[in-house]
């Protein structure tokens, strides 16, 4: 298959995306309702051509095909097969292929799943995420074409990063640039309101379980990411405050406010501004993200994929979307209209409080992420910005709204009582203090941070529990399951999410507090005791993998005589890239990991060896999977799904 | 037209200008704190003859360059090519070994040929951490009076010799 075709395809795809745009707001803007049949056609031919031109190079990596410069570049005909198909977003080209071919699949069922909105909408919609495809071609074919060849073609390809192959690269991208890309629906749906000048409840219904799919790949994306990083970088962290995960973390920040606030302006009509504001900075920060990462105005560790040449080219688009966006919000945001009034103490404020403290975490992730930026611009010098300020700034802004977030579910919607509330969650609280003041004492250490970071768990799963006795109550009968299925799964992928908060909090707060790292050099045959473990080590075998060579550790791990685990870490050597990665091995259990990475070979079969101790490490990906499953719960609700207009089944849910 | 609602834009607008200036900063350019200031002084070995000693306070009165360079650095050679081309247009070019098993670092000179005047052995890198190295090479420009008017990051390039270092050595030979 010729290489030639994917470009082609790509030129036409560029086409027929700009009528995709044009014709409807052609439409939009001489009331010419024939216009705007045009968009879902051109959407679904624009999409498809997108997708073959991804398969071609995806065939190209396949097939070995050195002649595209591309697949010399970020692959080797050494690499195994399912590493060779990742490589396809391994680099810059690929991976901007690859965020528009994922626009091109949310296009495709935007165009399947849009039923229920008025054509009109549906079309302005449809011609919205036209125009960032546009620009998302533009970018490709005129600065970063993955189909470019080279004459001759080189014997073999100069390999992947060996950094990037891993599990981890064939499912992290993809679930990342789902969540990013899966915003711009919601995005295309504020700037179809804005044009509209209007944003209906069933609009606002209909957007919802979309942001939420997004967030759900985001979410388990990043934890994936997170995970990854954990293993394969060899020190045993798990988030780095680094900026392209900042980039990651901050559309993630924001989409979880406009879950929240949408949730409001479906059920109560009201933050109808706001929602619309949030769904631009959800898409907007993805977009920066994209911009931080590609065009190189800042160092990270994930510095292999920079190019400042091409920095200019996503600033200039930046400003056209983002830009356009936000004019047209100072324009058109009073028509949309600021909805319906509450109570100072009701759910709509504690939500409205939540949202606060979302935007505000993020501008500070934001503020942290470009201040070295700031500063340098400035003229005034180079710093960094590292996690002693996020993690104080950033917990100490979470905290306040994760305490509201234990109230909010309870509360009621308009008008809430306080000493209804007090006396329901009373108990939780005082719970919450006791279990945050027992755990520490059993684990021989107490911090305020870990006071701090446990009560806020406990605290989160108490009000959960309590939210589901006051929800039992309110239903009369005995069957607890009839009961549970009758909250609705709305009601309960919120409070599985919340619970997985919970879950998260606990992992990182017991992972800093009582996490012990030892350095310690060993020979082969020794046994050295830590932390109540015998590790033996009995020397490195040699091991040859497909496109490497390594050295394995062999290490027992034995508890009072018991055989515990048989950790391998190992070093490998890259002989295409000439790269040496360090391989972590890890003992895995709900409450605890030990990590062994290789350091040093010394002399006479000597090496420095670095082993931690992570108490509960794994609750933090748990924690996050138990979010991602609370977001797809939420989306299965039955009103969702509803064609016509039926009467709201008060199930009240979030 | 409410103001707040125009408020993002702004935010925004003030955020591009800062973006569009970044593009085209260097984030990884590091201004070394030493330039300016009067270069660190010391006294090593030379390098294959451990009896002679290199000592900075004779190059007093002199224009010099000292680059820092090790056998195990890959940037290195590629520098090297650059460096003999120098020595033969007499720049005043003085290496130190940086890390370096003495042997190996003896072999690189004769196999690539020798670009320094002399080159002074820092096996245990202590000159190197009081010069802030770090990563080799790097290329020190120091006028007569001690002074550390220049570093170079990474190799020499071609550019950064024609169009910085050149017209520096001829400003200061003066």
């Amino acid at each position: 298959m010729n290489p030639v075709i994917g470009h082609y395809a790509l030129i036409l795809a560029l086409f027929v995306a700009a009528l995709q745009a044009a014709l409807p707001l052609a439409g939009l803007s001489k009331n010419n309702e024939k216009l705007f049949a045009f968009a879902a056609p051109m959407a679904r031919i624009q999409s498809a051509l997108i997708i073959f031109s991804f398969l071609i190079l995806t065939y190209a990596f396949y097939a070995n095909d050195f002649s595209v410069y591309y697949v010399a570049v970020t692959s080797n005909s050494h690499l195994p097969l399912i590493f060779r198909l990742a490589a396809v977003w391994g680099g810059h080209e690929g991976s901007m292929l690859f965020w528009v071919t994922i626009l091109a699949v949310w296009t495709l069922a935007v165009t399947f799943f849009a039923k229920e909105l008025p054509l009109r909408f549906r079309s302005s919609l449809l011609a919205v995420m036209g125009l960032l495809t546009v620009g998302f071609l533009m970018f490709i074919l005129f600065t970063s074409n993955p189909f470019d060849r080279i004459f001759p073609a080189p014997f073999d390809g100069r390999d992947l990063n060996p950094l990037l192959q891993d599990p981890g690269m064939v499912f992290h991208p993809p679930l990342l640039y789902m969540g990013y890309v899966g915003f711009s629906v919601a995005f295309a749906f504020a700037i179809a309101a804005l044009l509209d000048g209007r944003l209906d409840v069933t609009w606002a219904r209909w957007t919802r379980p979309w942001t939420t799919a997004a967030w759900v790949f985001l979410t388990l994306g990043i934890a994936l990411g997170s995970r990854w990083a954990y293993y394969e970088l060899g020190w045993g962290g798990w988030w780095f405050w680094d900026a392209v995960e900042n980039a990651s973390f901050m559309p993630w920040l924001i989409g979880t406010a406009l879950i929240h606030s949408l949730a409001v302006t479906e059920k109560r009509d009201a933050f109808k501004a706001w929602t619309v504001l949030l769904s631009i900075c959800a898409f907007s920060l993805s977009l920066l993200g994209t911009f931080l990462v590609r065009s190189g105005v800042l160092t990270s560790v994930h510095a292999f994929a920079t190019d400042p040449s091409r920095g200019l080219f996503i600033l200039l688009f930046l400003v056209v979307v983002i830009g356009g966006a936000l004019t047209l919000f100072a324009l058109r945001a009073q028509s949309v209209g600021l909805g319906e009034k509450f109570d100072l103490v009701s759910r709509e404020s504690f939500l409205l409080s939540n949202n606060l403290v979302l935007f505000t975490a993020t501008a500070s992730v934001l503020l942290g992420t470009l201040y070295p930026l700031l500063i340098d611009a400035m003229g005034m010098g180079k710093i960094s910005v590292g996690p002693p300020y996020f993690d104080t700034v950033f917990v100490a802004i979470m905290v306040p709204g994760i305490f509201l977030m234990g109230i909010g579910p309870i509360a009621s919607w308009k008008k809430a009582s306080v000493p209804d509330l007090a006396s329901k969650l009373k108990w939780a609280l005082g719970i919450s203090i006791i279990s945050a003041l027992l755990v520490p004492s059993v684990m021989g250490r107490l911090s305020p941070m870990i006071f701090v970071g446990l009560l806020m768990a406990f605290w989160v799963i108490s009000s959960v529990l309590v939210a589901i006795k006051t929800r039992l109550k309110a239903i009369p009968g005995n069957d607890v399951v009839k009961k549970f299925k009758m909250f609705g799964p709305a009601f309960n992928g919120m409070l599985l999410a919340h619970f997985g908060l919970a879950i998260f909090i606990i992992g990182v707060t017991m992972v800093k507090g009582y996490e012990q790292e030892y350095d310690i050099t060993m020979h082969s045959g020794e046994t050295t005791v830590i932390n109540g473990y015998d590790f033996t080590f009995k020397g490195t075998l040699p091991v040859t993998g497909p496109n490497y060579k390594s050295k394995q550790g062999q290490f027992y791990v034995t508890k009072d005589g018991k055989e515990i685990d048989l950790l391998t870490p190992e070093k490998r050597y890259y002989p295409v890239q000439g790269a040496v990665m360090t391989e972590a091995s890890i003992s895995i259990n709900p409450v605890r990991d030990i990590y062994i990475s290789l350091g040093e070979e010394l002399e006479e079969g000597g090496w420095s060896i670095r082993i931690y101790f992570k108490p509960f490490v794994q609750w933090i990906w748990l924690g996050c999977l138990l979010m991602g499953l609370g977001g797809l719960l939420t989306m299965v609700d039955k009103r969702y799904r509803l064609k016509k207009k039926v009467t709201n089944n008060e199930s009240a849910a979030t | 037209m409410k103001l707040k609602l125009i408020l993002p834009l702004l935010l925004f607008v003030v955020l591009v200008g800062f973006l569009g200036k970044g593009l085209f900063l260097n984030p990884r350019e590091v201004p070394s704190p030493l330039i300016g200031k009067p270069a660190p002084t010391f006294e090593a070995p030379v390098l294959g003859d451990s009896s002679k000693t290199f000592y900075t306070e004779e190059m007093k009165g002199k224009v010099w360059l000292l680059n820092m360079w090790a056998s195990w650095c890959v940037a290195c050679r590629e520098e090297h090519p650059l460096l003999v081309e120098m020595r033969k247009h007499d720049i005043p070019l003085y290496g130190l070994a940086y890390k370096d098993v003495e042997t190996n670092a003896l072999a690189v000179l004769e196999s690539m040929g020798d670009p320094y005047i002399t080159t002074a052995n820092d096996a245990d890198g202590t000159i190197g951490i009081d010069y802030g190295v770090y990563g080799v090479p790097e290329t020190y420009v120091i006028d007569k009076k001690g002074i550390i008017r220049y570093k170079q990051i990474g190799p020499i390039t071609p550019e950064a010799l024609r169009d910085t270092i050149l017209p520096l050595l001829k400003e200061l030979a003066v």
